[in-house]
């Protein structure tokens, strides 16, 4: 195969992949603090929708991406609204983002746009450019590191997840720490679903996400909730999706044509082997979902 | 169990505002919904009609998954529905289930055969269909390579990818055709970034004519005709006019008018329980869409090839290989 040829099918794992990066660093603040995220589908939903529809209204790609980060923020706020300041159970209040989010949309979609299921196409030349999503995963890959590694908002979040008492004892409240982690999660779960509508497609489609939120989840998990394994753990998702595509009716010797379903459940399979922790272990913050 | 509960607390919502003279309809879309530009809008357009002709009353659902699919039908069926209309595949086991046991009720399965006495299956043609646009692909394609991008892995979407091949070699016998589905569960038919790589995909292989045969994901296809600058073949709506220019045409299946039909046929008390009704060429069911958006692109020998191709099905000089019957 040409040089070219597997380039190309480089940058279209990376393309699979950067939604799915962005969504699992999004759900890495509000983990390391603590809060269980499985709202990540529906704030990713909300993001592609707002983006879209904001695109098509200013007429600009880059609007879309404010307005959905904006949305997201208010929904990171509705979600710590929920589980810090009602203390509800994380995973009912999770679960209910996410189906406002599969209901809510076509609502909101038909009095805007009268269709349901879809926002207008968003012309070519106001589509961000295709390389754009992975230099923006990747940069968030970056940033996220470094605030973990090195910053105090980085140590806060993990001893708010671990152990809140100490931050109480250091004089940080956790619950401001988890505030602020979840402002951030939506933020960053907004953009990684605006990418999809108004870089890798041209508008909303209803269910768009199509599971890929709870696959960053699972990303998450498999990156034992650190930024760069987390990442590759996302990349290795994009590898199975491309290799899906890429070996449809090919004919290997010895085995013969390789089922598309077999490649496909590969992520899941892997994920819950690291789960039963055959290979290493993976931990999770010690007070997840107790805050 | 909660969207169960919601579903039908919906649908008795929905049916409070029906009166009881009049013929009422229930269409029950799948899961991609009345605005997916293709398969279910066209279902939509035909139930319009017959309201604005017929003067029906009628009330559309959508489903979220099979198994929402059967409590909503059972719902619809106890709410005195004149005429329950299931549009695609994934209806056929709850419609199994459910016509049994009201057997007063009419029923009519889209895409699907279920062999019931208060059933009507409407089942199209796709794989003739699907061989005219593979013999439009094979000339219009400068590189000797088309694509097939199908939505969801099932014995429906592989017929149009068998007969779509048979087309292709109807013309050009050595051409290569890339066929790829996009997922194995319901999603694919709602993904167009997926489809979007997997075009591009085909077309870094070689691939500059694609059709697709993927419901609302074949936006992503027609993102990536644009960006490339190849070819794409719209499915089940005439989508030619979402990119004019780049779709070279849309096999077009006349959901809308077996919609419309079976509501008049019921209505006037003549559809035929039991019995599966198929549309093709003959019938006008299945067709090729030329119209403005396209014209440019289909060149005189292509028009002249496609009424010839059509002729011949019709008349059985052209066998088009059918998928159903080969795994039989």
């Amino acid at each position: 195969m040409e040089s070219t040829a597997i380039f190309e099918i480089f940058l279209s794992v990376l393309r699979f992949a950067a939604p799915l990066i962005l969504a699992a660093m999004a759900g890495l603040y509000s983990e390391r603090s603590g809060i269980i995220q499985i709202a990540l589908e529906g704030f990713m939903l909300f993001g592609a929708f707002v983006a879209a529809a904001s695109a098509t209204h200013f007429g600009s790609g880059f609007a879309g991406l404010f307005c959905a980060v904006g949305f997201g923020i208010v929904m990171g706020l509705f979600y710590g609204f929920l589980v810090i300041q009602l203390k509800t159970d994380q995973i009912v209040s999770g679960t209910a983002v996410n189906m406002l989010a599969w209901g809510g949309i076509p609502v909101v979609s038909k009095m805007l746009f009268d269709v349901t299921s879809k926002t207008p196409a968003i012309d070519a030349s106001e589509r961000l450019p295709q390389w754009f999503p992975i230099v923006l995963a990747l940069a968030v890959v970056a940033v996220t590191y470094f605030v973990i590694k090195k910053t105090p908002f980085g140590l806060w979040l993990t001893v708010a997840g671990e152990k809140p008492e100490a931050l109480l004892a250091a004089g940080i409240r956790p619950s401001s720490v988890r505030w602020a982690s979840l402002m951030i999660t939506g933020a960053v779960a907004g953009l990684g679903g605006a990418i999809l509508s108004v870089c890798l497609a041209s508008s909303y489609t209803r269910n768009m996400t199509a599971g890929r939120g709870f696959m960053a989840l699972a990303g998450l998990i498999l990156g034992k909730w650190r930024p760069i394994q987390a990442c590759g753990a996302c990349i290795l998702f994009g590898v199975c999706e491309v290799a899906q595509l890429k070996l449809q009716g090919t004919v290997f010797p010895l085995i013969g044509t390789v089922p598309g379903q077999l490649v496909q459940i590969l992520p899941y399979v892997i994920t819950l082997w690291i789960l039963a922790g055959v290979v290493g272990e993976s931990r999770a913050p010690s007070k997840l979902g107790q805050s | 169990m909660l969207f169960r509960f919601f579903s039908l607390v919906a649908c008795a919502f929905l049916t409070n505002s029906v009166f009881a003279a009049d013929f009422t309809v229930a269409l029950i879309l799948d899961k991609a919904g009345k605005d997916d530009q293709s398969f279910n809008a066209s279902a939509y357009r035909g139930i319009q009609k017959a309201e604005k002709e017929l003067g029906i009353k009628f009330k559309t659902v959508e489903v979220k998954d099979a198994a929402s699919s059967e409590s909503m039908l059972r719902a619809l069926a106890a709410k005195n529905f004149d005429l329950m209309i299931a549009i695609g595949f994934s209806h056929a086991g709850a419609i199994g289930k459910v016509a049994p046991a009201f057997p007063n009720r009419r029923f009519v399965i889209v895409d699907s055969e279920v062999k019931k006495p208060n059933v009507t299956s409407v089942m199209f043609a796709e794989h003739e269909g699907s061989f005219l646009v593979g013999a439009m692909a094979a000339m219009a394609s400068k590189t000797g390579q088309v694509g097939f991008i199908g939505g969801m892995d099932i014995p429906l979407i592989r017929r149009f990818a068998m007969g779509y091949e048979a087309g292709v070699h109807h013309i050009a016998p050595k051409n290569k055709v890339q066929v790829a589905y996009i997922g194995v569960t319901g999603d694919a038919f709602s993904n167009p970034p997926k489809a979007k790589e997997l075009a591009l995909l085909q077309n870094s292989q070689g691939a500059d004519v694609i059709f697709h045969a993927a419901g609302a994901s074949g936006a992503g296809l027609f993102d990536a005709a644009e960006d490339r600058k190849f070819l794409a073949i719209g499915c089940d709506s005439n989508q030619n006019g979402i990119k004019p220019g780049r779709i070279l045409t849309s096999m077009v299946k006349s959901v809308d008018v077996a919609v419309f039909e079976s509501v008049k046929a019921a209505k006037n008390n003549s559809l035929p329980g039991g019995t599966t009704i198929n549309h093709g060429f003959a019938t006008g069911g299945i067709d090729m869409a030329i119209d403005q958006n396209n014209k440019s692109l289909l060149t005189p020998a292509m028009l002249k090839k496609a009424n010839e191709i059509k002729a011949g099905i019709t008349s059985g000089k052209i066998k088009v290989p059918d998928y159903y019957l080969s795994k039989k």
